[in-house]
C-alpha cells in the first residue's frame, strides 16, 4: 500500500533528515514509528502527504508514485490520507462541526450527506454534543478528538498520526490510542509516530525505530528500545 | 462558498472594517479622478473660451464682401464661431460701454465719423488651431479688405493658454495613474496582511484535501463583499461632498454644476465605484491567497 524506497530528504546545506529509508506497509496495518526528536519521523509523515519532496528514492502510494503527482491532483491523494498533527490543527474561526464539515464541502458533497456523515464521525469520537464549540472552548483531548474525526471524514485509506498524544495527558493519551485502534480495526491503515515508550511497549503492533535519519530496527512486535 | 466567505467576514469584524476603509480610500481616488478629469476638462475649455481673434476690415471694405469673407471662414473646419460686428455695432457697443466716461465721448464728437471698423470675432476649437485659420486669411486675396488681424498681439497669450492646458492635461494623467496604482498598491497590501493571517488556515486546508478553488473563494468572496461596501460608502461619500460644495464651486467656477454633474453620472459613477472596488478585491484576494497554496 505505502512503499517507501531508497528515500533520503537533505534539507540545504547539508541537514540529513532521512538517510536511504526503505520499507513497506501493508493495508490495515498499524505501524508505529520511533524515534527521539529530529530522527526523521515528521519528515517521513510530510513525505507521504506530499508536504514535502524527497531529495531521492521514490514513495509508492497504492503503486502510485507521489512524486509525479501534480498540484492540481494533490487534494485526491490528501482525501485518501487523512492527518493528525500534534498541535491538532484545527481552524479556530470555525466550529466543531465546520471544522469536519469543510472538508466534505471541498470535495462537493450535499448539505444532507455532509451532515449525516458528520454525525456520524463525531458519534465514533464521543464529541456529538460538542458540534457547536469553538476549537479554543475544547480541552487538548477533545481537539485531538476533532482532528481525528476532520482525518476520518473521507474514509481514508491510511490515518498518518503525527505525535497526536504530545500535548495531552496520560488519561487523555490512553483515549486517542483507543480511538486510533478502533480506526484500525475498522480497516484502516494507522501509522502512529510517538516517543512515549509506555504507548509502544502497551501497544505490541510492528514498529520501525529511526535514529539520525535512518532506520535501525523494524519490528513486528516491537518494544521501545533507544 | 458565498456564505463561507460571509461568515468569514463576520467573525474578523475588525480586520474586514480595516478592509472597507483602505478600499474605500482606494476606490475614492480612483473615481475622484473620474470627476477631476472632467472639472479640468471644463476649466480648460472655459479659459479656452475666452480666447479668440478678431479680423478688422479696411473702412472701405463693403459689408457684403465681409459676409463674403465671412461664408468662406466657417467653412474651414477649425472654426467653432463668428462673429459679425458692423462699424455701427462697434459704435453702440463702445457708446453702451463708455457713455459715462465724458472725456472718450468728447473725443469721438470731435473725430466726428465713426472711426470703428467692421470686425469678424472668430473662436476655433483648440488655441493651437489659430495659427492655421490666421494663415488661410493672409492669402493675398484678402489683402484689400482686411486691415489686421490682432492675432500677432495675442499670440503670446495664445500660446501660453495652449501650453498651460496640455501640460495641466498631461500632469493630470500622469498624476492620476501615480494615484490610481498607490491606492491599488495600499488595497492590494491591507488585504494581503489579513490574508497573511489566515495562512496557517491556508495551510490546513490544503493538507486535508482541499482543492485551490475550494480555498481561494471564501477570499474572493469576501474580497467581492468589502469592495461592494467600500463602493457604497464611497458613493455617499460623493453625494454628501458634491452637495455640499456645490455652491461654492458654482461660486468660484460658474457652470459647473458638481452636484448636478454628479446625478446626471450617478450610474456611470456607481459603475466606475463598484467596478474598482470589485476587482480590486478579487485581485488583491486572488494573488494573496495564490503564495499559501503551495503546500
Amino acid at each position: 500500500m505505502l512503499k517507501f524506497q531508497n528515500i533520503s530528504k537533505i534539507y540545504p546545506p547539508r541537514t540529513v533528515a532521512l538517510d536511504d529509508v526503505s520499507f513497506e506497509i501493508k493495508p490495515k496495518e498499524f505501524v508505529c514509528l520511533v524515534g527521539k526528536s529530529g530522527a526523521g519521523k515528521t519528515t517521513l509523515l510530510k513525505l507521504v502527504l506530499a508536504e514535502e519532496k524527497p531529495s531521492s528514492g521514490q514513495i509508492f502510494f497504492d503503486g502510485q508514485d507521489i512524486q509525479n503527482i501534480k498540484s492540481g491532483d494533490l487534494p485526491y491523494l490528501r482525501r485518501k490520507t487523512g492527518a493528525v498533527f500534534q498541535d491538532y490543527k484545527l481552524l479556530s474561526s470555525k466550529t466543531v462541526y465546520e471544522n469536519i464539515a469543510y472538508a466534505m464541502e471541498a470535495v462537493g458533497a450535499s448539505d444532507l450527506q455532509i451532515a449525516g456523515d458528520v454525525a456520524e464521525v463525531l458519534d465514533i469520537v464521543g464529541l456529538a454534543d460538542k458540534t457547536c464549540n469553538f476549537p479554543a472552548q475544547l480541552s487538548g483531548g477533545e481537539r485531538q478528538r476533532v482532528a481525528i474525526a476532520r482525518a476520518l471524514i473521507h474514509r481514508p485509506e491510511i490515518i498518518l498520526a503525527d505525535e497526536p498524544t504530545g500535548n495531552l495527558d496520560p488519561y487523555h493519551t490512553l483515549d486517542i490510542i483507543r480511538l486510533l485502534l478502533k480506526i484500525n480495526e475498522f480497516g484502516t491503515t494507522v501509522i502512529l509516530s510517538t516517543h512515549n515508550k509506555e504507548i509502544i511497549n502497551s501497544l505490541g503492533k510492528r514498529t520501525i525505530t529511526l535514529q539520525e535519519g535512518k532506520i535501525i530496527r523494524d519490528e513486528k512486535k516491537g518494544r521501545f528500545i533507544l | 462558498m458565498f456564505f463561507a466567505g460571509w461568515r468569514g467576514l463576520a467573525r474578523d469584524g475588525g480586520m474586514i472594517v480595516a478592509n472597507i476603509f483602505i478600499m474605500t480610500m482606494a476606490v475614492s481616488v480612483i473615481s475622484s479622478l473620474f470627476l477631476f478629469k472632467d472639472i479640468s476638462r471644463f476649466l480648460v475649455d472655459s479659459i479656452q473660451e475666452k480666447v479668440d481673434v478678431s479680423i478688422y476690415f479696411k473702412a472701405e471694405a463693403a459689408e457684403e464682401d465681409i459676409l463674403k469673407v465671412r461664408e468662406e471662414i466657417a467653412e474651414i473646419p477649425e472654426i467653432k464661431e463668428i462673429n459679425y460686428v458692423s462699424k455701427e455695432e462697434a459704435l453702440e457697443k463702445f457708446t453702451r460701454k463708455h457713455g459715462n466716461n465724458p472725456v472718450l465721448m468728447d473725443s469721438l464728437t470731435e473725430v466726428g465719423i465713426n472711426p470703428f471698423l467692421a470686425s469678424l470675432g472668430v473662436k476655433a476649437f483648440q488655441a493651437y488651431q489659430y495659427e492655421a485659420v490666421v494663415s488661410f486669411l493672409e492669402s493675398p486675396s484678402y489683402n484689400g479688405l482686411i486691415e489686421k488681424v490682432d492675432y500677432y498681439e495675442r499670440k503670446p497669450v495664445i500660446e501660453r493658454i495652449y501650453v498651460l492646458t496640455s501640460n495641466f492635461n498631461k500632469t493630470g494623467i500622469v498624476f492620476s495613474i501615480i494615484l490610481v496604482l498607490l491606492a491599488a498598491l495600499v488595497a492590494f497590501n491591507t488585504i494581503r496582511l489579513s490574508i497573511y493571517n489566515s495562512r496557517e488556515e491556508i495551510k490546513i486546508q490544503r493538507l486535508v484535501g482541499a482543492a485551490n478553488w475550494f480555498i481561494r473563494g471564501p477570499f474572493v468572496i469576501q474580497g467581492i463583499i468589502c469592495g461592494f461596501f467600500a463602493a457604497l460608502i464611497c458613493l455617499l461619500i460623493f453625494a454628501l461632498m458634491t452637495w455640499g460644495f456645490d455652491s461654492k464651486a458654482e461660486f468660484l467656477f460658474p457652470g459647473l454644476g458638481l452636484f448636478a454633474f454628479f446625478t446626471a453620472n450617478f450610474w456611470l459613477i456607481f459603475l466606475i465605484q463598484l467596478l474598482s472596488g470589485i476587482i480590486l478585491g478579487i485581485i488583491s484576494s486572488f494573488i494573496a491567497v495564490k503564495k499559501y497554496l503551495k503546500v
